[in-house]
């Protein structure tokens, strides 16, 4: 028992200050050269909140440009640019790495019991690799952008457009590598590296839906990395591929972007469900409920989202047979997401809920997520998405699901394990205000977009009807709430950094092996290989807490 | 959208299935609300009724429940099966234009949208219909992907290069509606659209006669097949000639040379015209040219209402309407000096006053874009 008393005093221990990785060692070439997941993940958490940056004033510029009918802060040059460039930033650089790069590579070895990924350099060069293509992608907008929308629809990608096309093509290329080695670093990983008595069905949620997330990235990314292949191919060799004028078909084009980018939607939004589960049995302190069907719908959404691409071409001229398959499995990939909806709202019935800020993210996602998903209804109904698909209802409701769901959920995720990560406390009182600004900025941005698009207003426009302008002015008002509230977390984080409070190992006393070592943890993670033996979210005195010391420990100073 | 309401809610209705798409969305917001009120009402019972009332206190053992999760399984299941069904129904009369309808052609380019009606008018940016007549659209485009969206009609469809869609409705209420281009297209798009205007049938005939038409496609194509193109002196009447004849052909089936048969439609006749080796008709030798690079969207769509036109009885004027104005367009014959020229469309009144509301950020600039050169050479 050696082990376990261990892990359960390890609180009480005061290791060497030397002992932390965030100490072991302060050089440059200690950080850019680290093999540490830990330092990884903070390499990530750096460079992808600069894309978020990025992204986030691209937005700004839309929302301020559509504030009046008329193109007139940006002319349609420059905006085709810009909602390009946010799109390309925001998707391939900002969501489909955040909550696997950042928070999936800090967690899942402590949350599984291992010393590291099963990769660690590989770990690394995919960091690298991300930056390549970053790089790559900043330097082409800085030259003059581009301008084909996110999507790269041909002709028009490969023959007519005039911007840096296989210059921003070949950094997603590039960047698309380091999605495939993450995934597989965390495929090896969650399968090999499992400590002694961690079994499958004692993996965290967020484990199962980073499992789920890898088999889409190892999956899904090489075709996206083929087609650009093909892209280039037609650009710069002439080859017909996707040109009719030389013998291509621009269609082709669409089954193969999609058969990649219908998955991505479900890299981007499985490891927010993942930190969801999380969140909201933790902080309701009961089990889960139904932890296996939460654990697989993850993987039927990541099986079943290979099948519905065509969800996205039934305007394009499609066969309506084809169309009808694509629309009903489209309805089939959302039964998976509505069990998860359900069981984390029964999860909270006859809990022990808390109100702490990563809860309020949480509880915001459900709600969020709950409209995302349900429009999401709206448009694989054939007879509706004609009228639906190419405006700003499509907008809103991947909005929904990508910022309401993904973003939230990263949030929450960022606040639940941030002492874990910096080892120091953020100001309570400000992180609930920032939430609740979030929230109510990001329904006054993207709700009026439902029902600017219902009225026809169509996406990628940068003038529009007098008519839509009251419902652009809400969105454009909320966006700057929302950008407000996005600030806040910046502040308090970094003030935190420096002078917030040192973090317990475990602040909120709960069961999962990442809360079982310091904060931050130790370079090797844990001092001694942790034993499981107890299940997934058991918060009661059987898994090991010293729930009576906790109480003596945490609540006595405060009260 | 043409409600005077501060804040829009709902667009004008003017097809016959746009009643049918609004029934779905009130359908799917109906269930929406049903599941977001649920669930977000019982997420806040709980977590009201549920606060901890103790710290580091543990929930109740309750660990799933097989039959809660059949339960929450099965009914959106269900649910969603008919939202799929409805989908579908309506996506169904979307889809399939019927038979009687009156035949527009739309060829898109970067960033307008050029209109031939088959007796010969032609419109940019514009496209007059009769109210309470079934309108299908064929669509082209010379360059890009467009798409084709008038939101009072509840209906887009894309506008593919190398292919013909088609789009078709049935207007219920006379007025004037926005036409958009709601695929990205590249520099102009949000400039590429316009209006459709609903008129009653006598107006619309009224507007037919005052519009100086150009040649109809019939005889446009015509005029490419026997005279500019040449394509009769192989594609002779009498069968002698050493391709085949293309009286009666449109739409009835070929027998190719691989044992394959195809339905000789718009789609074949234009693939036929431009990779002529691809399906070779039984008894025939692969010898015919290509006409690719020769000859513009506009001329195919007239080449192909030509043939069609000598399918439906052999005749070689189907449409009546627009013969008396031949040859009166400055530009000369072809199709393609005509598309050049805003002068086949004569000025009218009406059509003045809806150039000149500038103030809809939309309006197209006409005039100038009418002006350069239509044929973009790549």
């Amino acid at each position: 028992m050696q082990n376990i008393d261990a892990i359960n005093n390890v609180g009480n221990v005061r290791p060497d200050p030397k002992d932390n990785y965030l100490t072991n060692g302060f050089s440059l070439s200690s950080w850019l050269l680290t093999k540490d997941h830990k330092r990884i993940a903070i390499l990530y958490l750096l460079s992808v909140s600069v894309f978020f940056l990025l992204g986030g004033i691209y937005a700004s510029l839309i929302r301020l440009e559509l504030l009046t009918p008329q193109s007139d802060l940006l002319e349609s040059a420059t905006y085709n640019r810009v909602f390009t460039q946010h799109g390309i930033i925001m998707v391939f650089f900002f969501l489909i790495p955040a909550i696997p790069a950042i928070l999936g590579n800090f967690l899942i070895p402590l949350m599984i019991g291992a010393k590291d990924l099963a990769f660690p350099r590989i770990n690394l060069l995919s960091w690298y690799i991300y930056i390549v293509g970053g790089a790559l992608t900043v330097w082409a907008l800085l030259q003059g952008g581009v301008d084909t929308g996110w999507t790269f629809y041909t002709p028009y990608s490969t023959t007519f457009s005039n911007s840096y096309v296989m210059a921003v093509g070949l950094g997603i290329f590039i960047n698309g590598f380091s999605s495939i080695l993450t995934g597989l670093n965390f495929i090896v990983t969650i399968h090999t590296m499992r400590a002694p008595g961690m079994t499958w069905f004692r993996l965290p949620l967020f484990v199962w839906s980073h499992y789920a997330t890898s088999l889409v990235m190892i999956l899904g990314t090489p075709v996206i990395a083929i087609t650009v292949l093909l892209l280039a191919l037609e650009r710069l060799a002439r080859i017909g591929i996707f040109d009719p004028a030389i013998g291509g078909d621009p269609i082709l084009f669409q089954h193969l972007f999609w058969f990649y980018s219908h998955p991505a939607v479900y890299i981007m939004i499985l490891p927010g469900m993942g930190v969801i589960s999380e969140l909201i049995s933790n902080f309701s302190r009961k089990k889960i409920f139904g932890y296996e069907y939460i654990a697989f719908s993850s993987i039927a959404i990541a099986v079943f989202g290979f099948l519905v691409w065509g969800h996205h071409m039934f305007v394009s001229g499609q066969s309506i047979y084809a169309g009808m398959v694509f629309s009903f499995l489209s309805m089939v990939v959302a039964i998976p997401s509505a069990v998860k909806v359900f069981n984390w709202t029964a999860t909270l019935y006859k809990g022990q809920i808390s109100y702490d800020t990563p809860m309020l993210y949480g509880l915001f996602f459900i709600g969020l997520f709950l409209i995302g998903g349900l429009t999401g209804l709206f448009l694989g109904a054939m007879g509706l998405t004609v009228h639906l698909t190419d405006t700003y209802f499509i907008v809103a409701h991947f909005h929904y699901v990508m910022v309401g769901g993904q973003v939230l959920a990263y949030l929450g995720g960022l606040h639940f394990w941030w002492s874990k990560i910096t080892g120091k406390l953020y100001s309570e009182f400000w992180s609930k205000i920032a939430a609740i600004i979030i929230f109510v900025g990001f329904n006054l941005t993207f709700f009026p977009q439902f029902i600017l698009g219902y009225l026809g207003m169509p996406r990628r426009y940068a003038s529009y009807p007098e008519e839509l302008q009251v419902l652009n002015i809400f969105s454009t008002a909320g966006a700057s709430i929302l950008a407000i509230g996005l600030f806040i977390p910046l502040i308090y984080f970094i003030h935190s950094i420096f002078f917030g409070k040192k973090a317990p190992a475990n602040p909120w006393v709960l069961p999962g092996l990442e809360w079982r070592t310091t904060s931050p943890p130790p370079t090797e993670n844990f001092h001694e290989t942790p034993i499981v033996f107890w299940e997934a979210y058991e918060f009661g005195e059987e898994s090991g807490l010293d729930l009576e010391d906790a109480r003596t420990k945490y609540i006595a100073p405060a009260a | 959208m043409q409600e005077n309401s501060w804040v829009p809610l709902f667009p004008e209705q003017a097809s016959t299935f746009a009643w049918q798409v609004d029934a779905l969305y009130f359908y799917l917001i109906a269930i929406s609300a049903f599941f977001t009120i649920g669930i977000v009402a019982a997420i806040i019972f709980f977590v009201l009724k549920y606060r901890e009332k103790e710290k580091y206190a543990t929930g109740a053992e309750i660990h799933g429940s097989i039959g809660l999760e059949t339960l929450w399984s099965i009914i959106p299941f269900i649910i969603s099966m008919t939202i799929f069904l409805g989908g579908v129904l309506v996506y169904y009369n979307q889809y399939r234009p019927p038979a009687d309808t009156m035949e527009i052609y739309v060829v898109g380019k970067q960033w307008m949208w050029k209109m031939q009606h088959t007796t010969g008018q032609r419109e940019i940016n514009e496209l007059h219909v009769p109210v309470n007549r079934k309108i299908k659209l064929t669509m082209t485009t010379e360059d890009v992907l467009h798409d084709f969206f008038v939101p009072a009609f509840r209906t887009k469809m894309d506008v593919i290069p190398g292919r013909y869609t088609t789009l078709w409705f049935e207007a219920t209420k006379p007025g004037k509606y926005h036409l958009f281009c709601a695929e990205y297209c590249g520099l102009n798009h949000s400039g590429m659209g316009g209006y459709v205007y609903v008129m009653e049938q006598r107006d619309f005939d009224n507007w037919l006669s005052g519009t100086v038409s150009g040649q109809t496609p019939v005889e446009a194509g015509k005029d490419l097949f026997e005279a500019k193109l040449g394509c009769a002196s192989c594609h002779q009447q009498n069968d002698q000639g050493r391709g085949p004849t293309l009286t009666g052909v449109y739409g009835k089936e070929q027998k190719l040379t691989t044992g394959q048969t195809v339905l000789a439609d718009d789609e074949y006749i234009r693939n036929s015209i431009l990779n002529p080796t691809g399906q070779i008709v039984e008894g025939y030798q692969p010898i015919m040219p290509t006409f690719k690079g020769q000859v513009t969207e506009e001329q195919l769509v007239s080449l192909v209402a030509y043939i069609k036109s000598l399918g439906a009885g052999g005749g070689t004027n189907s449409a009546a309407g627009g013969s008396a104005t031949t040859g009166n367009t400055s530009g000369g014959g072809t199709m393609n000096n005509a598309s050049n020229s805003t002068g086949t469309i004569a000025p009218r009144a009406d059509r003045g006053e809806s150039n000149t509301q500038g103030s809809n950020p939309n309006a197209p600039r006409n005039q100038g874009e009418t002006t350069a050169p239509a044929d973009r050479k790549r």
